[in-house]
């Protein structure tokens, strides 16, 4: 079983809800990042995915795109980056690792020599944001080859067609991006969510994780209500960035934020106000 | 559709998911692909709609001033001392560039879809300016995103953004130019998709954007060959059209694609030179890769990460270029070439003095690949450069670099 199926097959025993902090790798500079993984995993991180910088992250918000920057002012590569998830592999084999980022690192390196190394590094998934499954399909099966799972985003203009496609393509899991907007907006609908994981659901076992828009334990509970994953992205980078002088701030920084997280996701359900549950309301 | 072009190996490109060979397609955030479907399909029905052509018909006529002539450079044919030089007078258009042709077909297809704000990105800022124009013109709100950088080289379209009413915002990131400003519209689109259509200023981004734009500018080619066939009774020997995006140089080149003893020759901007770091030439020193919704051949280094490009035109100052020009690199069926800040700078005093026709520094390049061209091509030949815009937006950086200030 792959790590990625092993990590949710697993939580679901314990009826938990899957954890998945993002950091960029590189950011503020290569040294903090391996050590940030293990620090994340030990606040409470189920799986984690890790940024490859990208000179040019059209999806991502001001606090990603910085990131991006710190990190490529160290010219973090591609190549940098599997080289941290082996070293990471050293101490931990049973994290998964999501790489997320864009193609074209990825189409420069060659579909066939990123599986390769990939595989090696013992990365799990991929998720390329501008690679949707209509382009996927050469990069799909090099990466199925070398069980790296093809990680795809569903999004609330995603159409039920649309959905059938992406979630056929899909392994590991599938990824709702919350909002319309770019990483790190404020506008995050819960209820609106909801429906959206219902009507995927309808479509697909592979478990769902959402994210976009989650940036404290309270929208983590009641996003983890509805979903299998929570995914935390510029809530997690903005600890990074504003603890750059030193890596063990930086440390400390991220896992009180996930321990917050994780406490407030395995409470369960956020609990109905009384005179919600008086009127009948919230249901 | 025009009707003298047959074979359909080149003129039934891009394929229904918009690939020119493995060059285009639809790299982009899940969330924009349910809207680039719908204006896929809008684009479909109108294309074909004659109420919209009529529409567009009458304002390329009234609006903007077409058709616009082809101009014989005799002068300056005479001084080069070979082919004949004809120029397609793209600066005669209202608002001075081509950009205009597709701004006026992409705004009407925006108001068809029925959305109320319209956003672009702009490098030298004509088509910044185009966008507002017609954003003015029909009544929508219209936001400009621009580098920088850019929005201190070109100033003088900044402001003129603004009295268009438009809303002009700076980009800080990345490299503060026309590809930031890309990055940051479509930031803005995915945001606001809702009520904003992204009028996208170059045969460039997501498909359908390359065949679209490129449908709006071949009005260019289409005149041009019917132009040429009146003044010489023939088809050109050579096209010439400089290459930012690409937009103007297909418009020329693509009603022309099957006329196979037409050659054409794509000009991008060398900057220093391209054996040095600074250029902006994709296609003469690039190679393939994905970036801004599709695959073509990019300036970047070897992890896949852009580079910053240079060149003295802000309009050619961009990374990519439209995935046809990669296929018709790759097909054999275009030249492209490049020629230096130094070349265009000569090109645009040339013409300028010679003719009396002050050329866009990005215009300028397509002039000075002329140059080289003609003295090795016979009296009896026939070239038709692009002039695909006026100078005036670049007095100041001309005047800068000769130390004057204006
Ligand atoms: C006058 C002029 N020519 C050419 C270009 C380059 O664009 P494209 O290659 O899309 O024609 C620009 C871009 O701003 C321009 O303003």
């Amino acid at each position: 079983m792959s790590r990625i199926k092993g990590c949710f097959a697993a939580l679901q025993a314990e009826n938990r809800k899957a954890l998945i902090p993002f950091v960029t790798a590189g950011d503020p500079n290569p040294a903090v990042t391996v050590p940030l993984m293990h620090a994340m995993v030990e606040a409470g991180a189920n799986l984690l995915e890790l940024g490859v910088p990208f000179s040019d992250p059209m999806a991502e918000g001001p606090t990603i795109q910085k990131a991006c920057e710190r990190a490529l002012e160290h010219g973090t590569s591609l190549h940098d980056v599997l080289a941290m998830v082996s070293e990471f592999r050293q101490t931990d084999t049973t994290t998964p690792v999501v790489l997320m980022g864009y193609m074209n690192p990825v189409e420069i390196m060659g579909y066939q020599a990123f599986a390769t190394a990939a595989a090696a590094a013992g990365v799990d998934g991929l998720l390329t944001v501008d690679l949707p499954p209509e382009e996927a399909g050469e990069l799909v099966a090099v990466l199925q080859a070398v069980e790296i799972d093809p990680i795809f985003l569903l999004a609330p203009t995603t159409v039920d067609e649309r959905i059938t496609k992406i979630c056929a393509a899909a392994s590991g899991f599938v990824y709702y991006v919350s909002l319309k907007g770019v990483t790190g907006a404020a506008n995050l609908d819960v209820a609106a969510v909801e429906q959206k994981v219902v009507q995927i659901r309808r479509h697909t076992d592979v478990p769902i994780g959402v994210g976009f828009g989650i940036r404290d334990a309270d929208t983590a509970q009641r996003v983890a209500a509805v979903a299998d994953a929570v995914v935390v992205g510029s809530a997690v980078v903005n600890r990074v960035a504003d603890n750059t002088e030193s890596p063990e701030k930086i440390n400390n920084a991220v896992a009180a934020l996930l321990r917050e997280m994780r406490v407030a996701m395995d409470a369960g359900p956020p609990k109905v106000g009384w005179m919600a549950k008086i009127f009948g309301i919230g249901k | 559709m025009s009707s003298e072009v047959a074979d359909p190996a080149f003129t039934e490109l891009p394929d229904p998911s918009g690939h020119f060979g493995v060059y285009g397609g639809r790299f982009v955030a899940e969330t924009l692909m349910e809207p680039l479907d719908e204006l896929t399909a809008a684009y479909e029905r109108l294309k074909n709609d004659a109420t919209f052509q009529a529409e567009l018909d009458r304002d390329l006529a009234d609006y903007v001033g077409r058709p616009s002539p082809l101009y014989f450079a005799e002068r300056w044919s005479k001084l080069l001392g070979g082919a004949k030089i004809y120029l397609k007078r793209e600066d005669l258009n209202h608002t001075g560039a081509h950009k205009v042709n597709n701004t006026i077909g992409q705004a009407l297809l925006a108001k068809h879809l029925g959305k109320t704000r319209i956003i672009a990105e702009t490098g030298a800022g004509q088509h910044g300016v185009a966008s507002a124009t017609v954003a003015a013109r029909l009544g929508l709100e219209c936001v400009v995103y621009m580098g920088a950088e850019d929005v201190k080289r070109q100033a003088l379209n900044v402001y003129r953004m603004k009295l268009l009413g438009a809303e002009v915002v700076p980009v800080e990131s990345g490299s503060k130019t026309l590809k930031d400003a890309l990055n940051e519209a479509m930031r803005d689109w995915v945001t606001n998709v809702d009520n904003t259509f992204y009028i996208i200023g170059t045969v460039a981004g997501p498909h359908p954007y390359p065949m679209l734009v490129r449908d709006f500018q071949a009005i260019i080619g289409r005149e041009a060959k019917q132009q040429i066939i009146e003044a010489e009774g023939r088809l050109p020997d050579a096209l010439i059209a400089c290459v930012g995006g690409g937009s103007n140089a297909i418009g020329l080149f693509h009603p022309f694609i099957d006329d196979s003893a037409v050659a054409m020759y794509g000009v991008e901007g060398g900057g220093d030179g391209v054996d040095t770091p600074r250029h902006a030439a994709p296609l003469c020193a690039g190679r393939p890769g994905v970036l801004h919704g599709n695959r073509t051949y990019l300036v970047e280094d070897d992890n896949g990460q852009i580079i910053e490009t240079h060149s003295v035109s802000a309009g050619l100052d961009y990374p990519g270029v439209g995935p046809e020009h990669a296929w018709l690199k790759d097909i054999g069926r275009a030249s492209y070439v490049a020629v230096t800040d130094d070349e265009a700078l000569k090109a645009f005093h040339d013409l300028t003095k010679i003719e009396g026709i002050m050329p866009a520094l990005e215009s300028s390049h397509a002039l000075a690949y002329a140059t080289k061209l003609a003295p090795t091509m016979g009296r009896d030949k026939v070239i038709i450069v692009n002039l695909s815009g006026r100078g005036d937006k670049d007095i100041h950086t001309v005047a800068g670099l000769e130390g004057i200030s204006v």
